[in-house]
């Protein structure tokens, strides 16, 4: 029997060498990828053994910051302003995944950043335990807030909407507010089920808290798109006051096309000019339908349509919050010919076009620096845990849609609007605003989303900022003078705090 | 032969040694400063080892030295390990430093004191391992009764995660398996020894393996259903896989043939994909070993991470997160892990003690098993052959089975990890174990040649003319 015995032993050697063997595999091999998983819930415990670092608007305002505690997670984030600024900030949970400013800029605030190597070496001498490192953002709270503010306490009482304001000579955005939002504390809560029973509820909310309707909701835009099919006639030999046909109702392939009211454009012929100014649809209609459908996608996509790798936040990493692609749609048959009736419905905004508010605002943006688009960006400056400047944002040019003569044309005619035509409640003293108005159906018996884009100059001819205001579903008729109304004094905020 | 006690004596003390530092390094670390009573556990746990010490003194003074120092130091181990967890929750709760009898550390501490006592009523009862082959019909009923119970009873008296190991009544429960183990293994050693010459030399060639009748195949079959019975019934792969190897090792032991081990590994792994199989198609009793074995697969998917393989997962974690070194007694996180103080205790140890401390448990494991093994080579009686071959092996299986469950090597099961686990059940029946291999391996090294010279100690009433005639047929 000693044989077998030998044998069973010789097993149970084999069997824990197996166990050694796999031990080798986990606790040696594998390690590395267990230590940091993210899963690992003492990752989470190591990211809170430190301060995160502090997120501030341009002015230095914390806008996400720290308070000690005493459990196992050392550090609670906390976001004194609340909902203000949440669709940028995100949020930075303990178990859920972060978003936002919180997410794109997560090595930079956590300190693990390359960019921090060297604090991170000093810290190992000194025994130090600094923290991440600072973000500032191009936020002006100033702008921000009016913006909130407006949107929030908006006289035609709609609920979901949002504004973004950009620097059109650099591409920083000043201001940018989802409407409506919700308040990131209660997610960051240490207290997990807490957190995710936030989440849920905001998630289940049926106006959509956690969406930014600024950067990742596409809506049609409505008459606002006629600052595109300007631009692409421009471009094809129009001029200001070429004459374009018009009259009060326009049929193409089964569409119809009426405009807003009875008393715009009933003639024969409008200047290109007054038609902006005064939201001329069987004007555009004709006209998109007569430059056709090539050319109006054309230009749409040189001014920014149609691309879904846009990300703004840190021009350097090109890291950030993800913006969604507007399009213009087919515009075509099944056979593949241009729809003439969609070509004239899409010349006004409608049928397949969506768009998002901040491609809205870069379009105005666009056209104020004259026809040099800039890269939008939300990261002004990274600062090292102790405040050492390591990064500021060199502005970036995005594309160059159209020439500066083009440019200053399309300036004329959108300072028409404002001035002259809808978009009269945006004028602000003492500057030179212009813009254009957009009210846009959207389905049928609901109220239309109400649009602004525009720009304003200050007295020195400085283009001080571009903004776009989108209101979903206003009642009360004349969508977009509301809009207006708040897009201008939003420009006037931005001027206020000063262009540089 | 030297009865090297003085050389267990010593090894003990070093055991010890290192369950105190155990203990100062845990305090060192979890409060910055070390308590004046940091050494108490260990010494109390050093007076209880004595004791048996001195009972294997007085009983079986020629058994193995090394036994228990190895046993005494995981257990040791497992209860500084164990207050380590009860002094974590201590500081989160903001309570002051848990007593030495509280918590699951200080039930630890009594469990290890009841288990010294049976292991040393063992001892003094039994002075021949042989005496145990008269009651081998009862022991062996009685292994089956225990095996069956927690099958038979309804879940909720049975069941803890989602294995039908228990018996629960009130606060307390029992894994009656733990026990059966012994009274299987002394069955099967006595029903062996009686059948050996059949199934050993009754058989036909095929391929160059001796393989046996037909009809002696039955008692192979009827465990090999019994254990497949389990596996569905108590939903657990680990004490199937143990009670099949226990009984395939011992008929491997006592017939010497190789064929045995083959048919055995074929029925239980075809077993085993079979009900795999069939939990996929059909579900039923099945569906648990199928989704056990999926979790194993991939403990990883999305579908498993936060739910069914969230122990396995994390376990892992704490595993890796101690790496090659450990982060040191008390500095790691074990708390993450689920079941840490039971199932988990393994990955849980991982990330204090890392790849080199958890290296050095599996030897002194290994060294228990190849301890008994030795035993079971030297003693002369085949009956003693089987029974300590059969628990040394069983022993070794079952480390195998939970630890190459929590690490990810085999399906998960719910097996203690002897000696070390908090839990009152494994620890008395492990130390019975190590006091029927203390017994043996004192009869191997013994003076008197077969256990039955007449300076044999022990009662005078010695069993042998029944017996005897049975089991010591020793062929040339």
């Amino acid at each position: 029997m000693n044989a077998p015995l030998r044998r069973a032993g010789v097993v149970v050697l084999v069997l824990f060498g197996l166990i050694f063997a796999n031990l080798n595999w986990i606790q040696a091999y594998k390690a590395d990828e267990y230590r940091t998983a993210s899963r690992n819930p003492r990752v989470t415990v190591a990211e809170y053994e430190r301060p995160r670092g502090v997120i501030e608007a341009d002015s230095g305002t914390a806008l996400a910051e720290n308070k000690a505690t005493d459990d196992t997670l050392k550090y609670l984030r906390v976001y004194p302003k609340k909902e203000i600024y949440a669709p940028v900030l995100g949020y930075k949970p303990v178990s859920i995944g972060a978003t936002g400013i919180e997410s794109s800029e997560n090595d930079f605030l956590s300190g693990e950043s390359d960019k921090l190597f060297a604090d991170r070496l000093s810290d190992m001498f000194t025994g130090e335990e600094t923290g991440g490192g600072n973000v500032i953002l191009s936020l002006k709270t100033k702008v921000q807030e009016v913006a909130w503010k407006q949107m929030t306490n908006n006289e035609r009482g709609a609920t979901k909407g949002a504004a973004v304001a950009i620097d059109p000579r650099t591409g920083a955005i000043q201001a940018l507010v989802s409407m409506p939002s919700y308040d990131p504390n209660q997610l960051v809560t240490h207290d997990k089920t807490v957190a995710s029973k936030a989440y849920q509820q905001l998630n289940a909310d049926k106006d959509q808290p956690l969406l930014n309707r600024a950067l990742s909701q596409t809506l049609p835009p409505g008459s606002t798109f006629k600052v595109i099919v300007s631009a692409a006639a421009l471009q094809n030999g129009y001029d200001v006051d070429t004459e374009i046909p018009a009259g009060s109702e326009y049929k193409e392939s089964g569409a119809v096309i009426h405009n807003a009211e009875d008393e715009v454009c009933p003639g024969g012929e409008i200047s290109l000019k007054e038609a902006l100014t005064e939201s001329c649809n069987t004007g555009y209609a004709k006209l998109g339908v007569k430059l056709g459908a090539d050319k109006v996608k054309a230009e749409a996509k040189a001014f920014g349509f149609e691309d879904d790798s846009l990300k703004v936040g840190d021009l350097e990493s090109g890291d950030g919050l993800k913006v969604a692609a507007s399009h213009t749609g087919n515009i075509a048959n099944p056979d593949g010919s241009t729809d003439k009736g969609a070509l004239a419905q899409s010349s006004i905004g409608q049928r397949d076009v969506r768009m998002t508010p901040l491609q809205g605002a870069l379009i105005a943006a666009t056209v104020a620096n004259g026809g040099e688009q800039k890269r939008p960006y939300l990261v002004q400056k990274l600062l090292s845990p102790d405040r050492r400047t390591i990064y500021t944002a060199s502005p970036k040019t995005k594309a160059n849609p159209i020439d500066g003569k083009v440019a200053s044309k399309l300036k004329e005619m959108m300072v028409s609007v404002v001035e002259n035509g809808t978009g009269k409640k945006a004028q602000i003293d003492g500057m030179t605003v212009g813009g254009k108005t957009g009210t846009a159906q959207n389905a049928e018996g609901a109220d239309p989303h109400g649009w602004f884009i525009g720009f304003a100059f200050n007295d020195k001819g400085e283009a001080v900022s571009a903004v776009c205001v989108m209101l979903e579903n206003v009642s009360g008729g004349h969508a977009s003078a509301e809009a207006a109304r708040i897009a201008g004094l939003i420009m006037k905020a931005a001027a206020g705090s000063g262009g540089n | 032969m030297k009865t090297r006690r003085n050389a267990e004596l010593g090894l003990l003390g070093f055991a010890m040694l290192l369950v105190a530092t155990f203990g100062w390094t845990v305090e060192a670390n979890q409060y910055g400063t070390v308590s004046a009573t940091f050494w108490v556990p260990a010494v109390l746990l050093s007076i209880l080892f004595l004791g048996l010490h001195v009972v294997v003194r007085l009983t079986a003074p020629y058994a193995d030295p090394v036994l228990i120092p190895a046993v005494a130091l995981i257990n040791g181990i497992g209860v500084a390990f164990l207050r380590r967890l009860d002094i974590a929750r201590a500081i989160a709760q903001k309570d002051p430093m848990p007593g030495v009898f509280a918590g699951t550390g200080g039930r630890q501490l009594a469990w290890t004191l009841a288990s010294l006592i049976l292991a040393a009523v063992l001892l003094l009862v039994v002075r021949d391992h042989k005496i145990v082959s008269r009651y081998a019909y009862t022991l062996g009923l009685a292994g089956i009764v225990l095996v069956m119970i927690p099958a038979v009873l309804p879940g909720s008296l049975s069941e803890v995660n989602g294995a039908k190991l228990w018996i629960k009544f009130g606060a307390f429960s029992i894994q009656p398996g733990e026990f059966a183990k012994l009274a299987l293994v002394s069955f099967f050693a006595y029903y062996l020894v009686r059948k050996r010459e059949v199934l050993s030399l009754a058989s036909h060639r095929v391929l160059g393996l001796d393989f046996p009748r037909g009809r002696d195949l039955g008692p192979v079959l009827t465990v090999w259903l019994l254990s497949l019975l389990v596996l569905v019934f108590e939903k657990d792969l680990g004490t199937a896989l143990m009670y099949f190897g226990l009984f395939v090792v011992t008929l491997y032991v006592a017939t010497e043939r190789s064929s045995w081990l083959i048919i055995g590994l074929l029925l239980f792994f075809g077993g085993v994909y079979v009900a795999y199989l069939l939990g996929e198609a059909v579900g039923g009793p099945f569906a648990n070993f199928y989704d056990r074995a999926s979790i194993w697969l991939d403990p990883f998917a999305p579908k498993y991470i936060d739910n069914e393989g969230y122990q396995l997962v994390q376990g892992l974690f704490g595993l890796g997160s101690g790496g090659l070194f450990g982060s040191g007694p008390g500095a790691g996180s074990p708390g993450f892990i689920p079941e840490v103080r039971t199932d988990f205790i393994f990955a849980g140890l991982g990330e204090e003690i890392g790849l080199f401390g958890l290296s050095a448990l599996l030897v002194t494991y290994l060294l228990i098993v190849e301890r008994g093994l030795r035993a079971a080579l030297a003693v002369r009686d085949s009956f003693g052959k089987l029974v300590a071959g059969g628990l040394a092996f069983t022993l070794g299986l079952q480390v195998f089975v939970i630890l190459g469950g929590i690490t990810g090597l085999i399906p998960l099961t719910g097996q203690t990890t002897p000696f070390l686990s908090a839990g009152g059940s494994s620890l008395m029946a492990n130390w019975l174990l190590v006091a029927m291999l203390l017994r043996i391996s004192n009869a191997a090294r013994g003076p008197a040649a077969g256990g039955v010279g007449p300076d044999r100690p022990g009662p005078k009433k010695a069993p042998t003319q029944l017996h005897g005639a049975m089991t010591e047929v020793i062929k040339p």
